[in-house]
């Protein structure tokens, strides 16, 4: 017959779950600087803002600046392209998200959201695909905006993804304007 | 290990060695007395082949690290330099590049002998399931490998293997930060890929030895799959199976000399002779050949999630491989329903291959997406109810009548009886 043995805990236990304690604590203590090394770091974080004269950016050019290893894309687009932009609903986007920094989370992916605020037709995002990575091409695909040769993903002239893997729109990186033609990314 | 060998010491400086360290008793127990099945055939020298490729690679790494930069503005330049320059430079480069090729090729073909001879199968599950490791630690060795010559592979490749980790919800993006050191592949991943393709090779060498340790454990496994019962169905591992894997390195260096000495770049990409440029990816990016079946699963599944689980998935499949087979008999040599399907397998996996190659759009969408499916269905399905369903053919009653053609006892004239006993 089994019989229920309840031991008194002795002070040597007490010592022992104390010392394992302290030592998985020192062991953490002690790991973490070598986790934490691999995180970006200060000269990374410094680069983290540029400054970019927009207003040599003609209707229908875009340029690309580097913004944290990055490009950004900043596009002054053409008439049609933000009529088209504004003919979509919103509920027909597989990600209805505006994914801008500059609003809140919860805001929706109307053209509106995603273009700059008084000026509807330039538009900022960083310049990468939301699947893996990839650089996208301008003005290419079925939605006339960007593609994605990696894998197949197409965004259409506001950088909404309308078809293929990429699971968000392209993100809008925080900016403001510090002066009518200067935005500071980052 | 050490307990088969029969070696005692004769020398003084020998007894003395033995007797504080029994190192002599140890490799003479595990690569010389060894007692290996006598009916081991040439698919069974692919483990000593990769042993060969492991130290030609791990060689030929150590010397052209003293000649690499492993820096954003030196690394494509000091890689050229080696071509140019260093005395030999190309050559010791192409053996590199190439025998990470030619560890893949070893590797496939070593897994698949083990898949179609039920090598995973009890008792053997830990051996297996070392290699599945080694085979997860050679192929982060390989993508960091890749990326050090910095060239415009090596940089998107970089940026879409490790964007795989920004999937996860929540802590994807940190991570993918973490292995940055940034917010895009930059300097510091780099540095710390250079570091740590410098180390898993070591890394892989110490889970080899446990591998061996495994197996020799266990025993190896053999064509009819049945344990050696009598001494009469094994050999010593020296002369019997040095001479023969040495024979078998030899000819796969031929194959290796053919691809360093006349298609260098054949297995190579063009576009990795431009330097990394983060503003521009190339139109068509393909990982090196022997990622593609798995790269293939990642675009079948139009979600970004769910690709990179069955990516992952594909492998972490052959971890449990050994309680997914239900087959009582271990040789795919006695199983008829299975050896069509293992041939079926592997026909699949060599199209998922072809798939990863072509262009992520029409008709190759849906063959991938088919035979990716069929790949899960294997493990998962196929597998555990053949065990059930098939009927396998009557395995031999020992190694050596399965050798000797059933009578047991026939015997070459003139052949020295039993010479393995001497």
């Amino acid at each position: 017959m089994a019989q229920q043995d309840t031991v008194e805990p002795t002070r040597r236990d007490f010592l022992y779950i104390a010392t394992g304690a302290m030592g998985a604590v020192g062991a953490g203590a002690l790991a973490w600087p070598f986790i934490h090394q691999m995180n970006p770091d200060a000269s990374a974080l410094a680069l983290a803002s540029i400054e970019v004269d927009v207003s040599a950016v003609e209707e229908g050019q875009s340029i690309s600046v580097m913004w944290r290893g990055k490009p950004v894309f900043i596009r002054n687009r053409t008439e049609k392209e933000v009529v088209e932009a504004n003919a979509v609903p919103v509920d027909d986007l597989p990600d209805r998200m505006a994914r801008n920094a500059n609003l809140g989370a919860d805001a929706v992916a109307t053209d509106e959201n995603r273009g700059v605020d008084g000026n509807e037709k330039l538009i900022v995002m960083v310049g990468v695909c939301t699947h893996l990575g990839c650089i996208p091409l301008g003005q290419a695909g079925d939605f006339g905006g960007w593609f994605c040769p990696c894998h197949g993903s197409h965004y259409d002239t506001a950088g909404r993804i309308r078809k293929g893997p990429a699971p968000e729109n392209l993100l809008i990186p925080p900016f403001e304007f510090i002066s009518d033609d200067v935005i500071r990314i980052g | 290990m050490a307990g088969h060998s029969n070696y005692v010491p004769q020398s003084a400086a020998a007894k003395w060695l033995e007797s504080r360290l029994p190192v002599i008793s140890l490799v003479r127990g595990s690569f010389v007395d060894f007692p290996t099945p006598k009916n081991l055939n040439y698919w069974w020298t692919f483990g000593g082949i990769l042993f060969f490729v492991l130290i030609a690679q791990i060689l030929t790494g150590i010397v052209l690290v003293m000649h690499y930069t492993a820096s954003t503005d030196a690394a494509f330049a000091s890689v050229e330099h080696i071509m140019r320059d260093v005395n030999f430079g190309w050559l010791l480069r192409y053996l590199h590049a190439n025998g990470a090729s030619m560890f893949f090729i070893a590797v496939f073909i070593h897994m698949f002998r083990g898949m179609y001879y039920g090598s995973y199968k009890a008792p053997r599950e830990i051996s297996w399931i070392l290699g599945v490791i080694i085979f997860l630690i050679m192929m982060a060795t390989a993508f960091m490998g890749y990326v050090l010559p910095w060239g415009q592979m090596s940089f998107w490749g970089a940026t879409v293997i490790t964007n795989l980790f920004s999937a996860l919800p929540l802590v994807g993006e940190p991570i993918v930060q973490w292995l940055w050191g940034g917010f895009a592949v930059d300097n510091p991943t780099l540095n710390r890929f250079f570091s740590l393709h410098y180390l898993l090779p070591f890394m892989i060498f110490g889970v080899v030895l446990l591998h061996v340790w495994a197996f020799h454990t266990t025993g190896n496994n053999n064509p009819t799959g049945i344990q050696p019962k009598t001494k009469q169905d094994t050999l010593p591992f020296h002369p019997y199976y040095t001479m023969k894997d040495l024979f078998a390195i030899v000819v796969f260096m031929i194959f290796f000399a053919y691809f360093v000495f006349y298609i260098p770049n054949y297995l190579g990409h063009a576009d990795n002779y431009i330097e990394a440029n983060p503003l521009v990816t190339p139109a068509h990016i393909v990982p090196e050949w022997y990622f593609l079946p798995f790269y293939a699963i990642l675009r079948a599944v139009p979600d970004k999630l769910g690709g990179v689980v069955l990516m992952f998935g594909s492998i972490a499949v052959l971890f449990v491989l050994p309680w997914l087979d239900t087959s009582k008999v271990r040789s795919g040599a006695y199983r008829p329903l299975f050896k069509q399907f293992f041939w079926i397998f592997a026909a699949v996996c060599v199209g998922l291959g072809y798939l990863g190659a072509m262009p992520a759009e029409g008709i190759y969408v849906v063959l991938a997406r088919i035979l990716t499916a069929y790949y899960f269905a294997h493990f998962l399905i196929i597998l555990p109810l053949l065990g059930f369903l098939e009927k396998p053919k009557p395995v031999p009653a020992s190694i050596s009548e399965s050798v000797l053609g059933g009578s047991g006892s026939g015997q070459p004239a003139g052949a020295v009886a039993a010479p393995e006993t001497k």
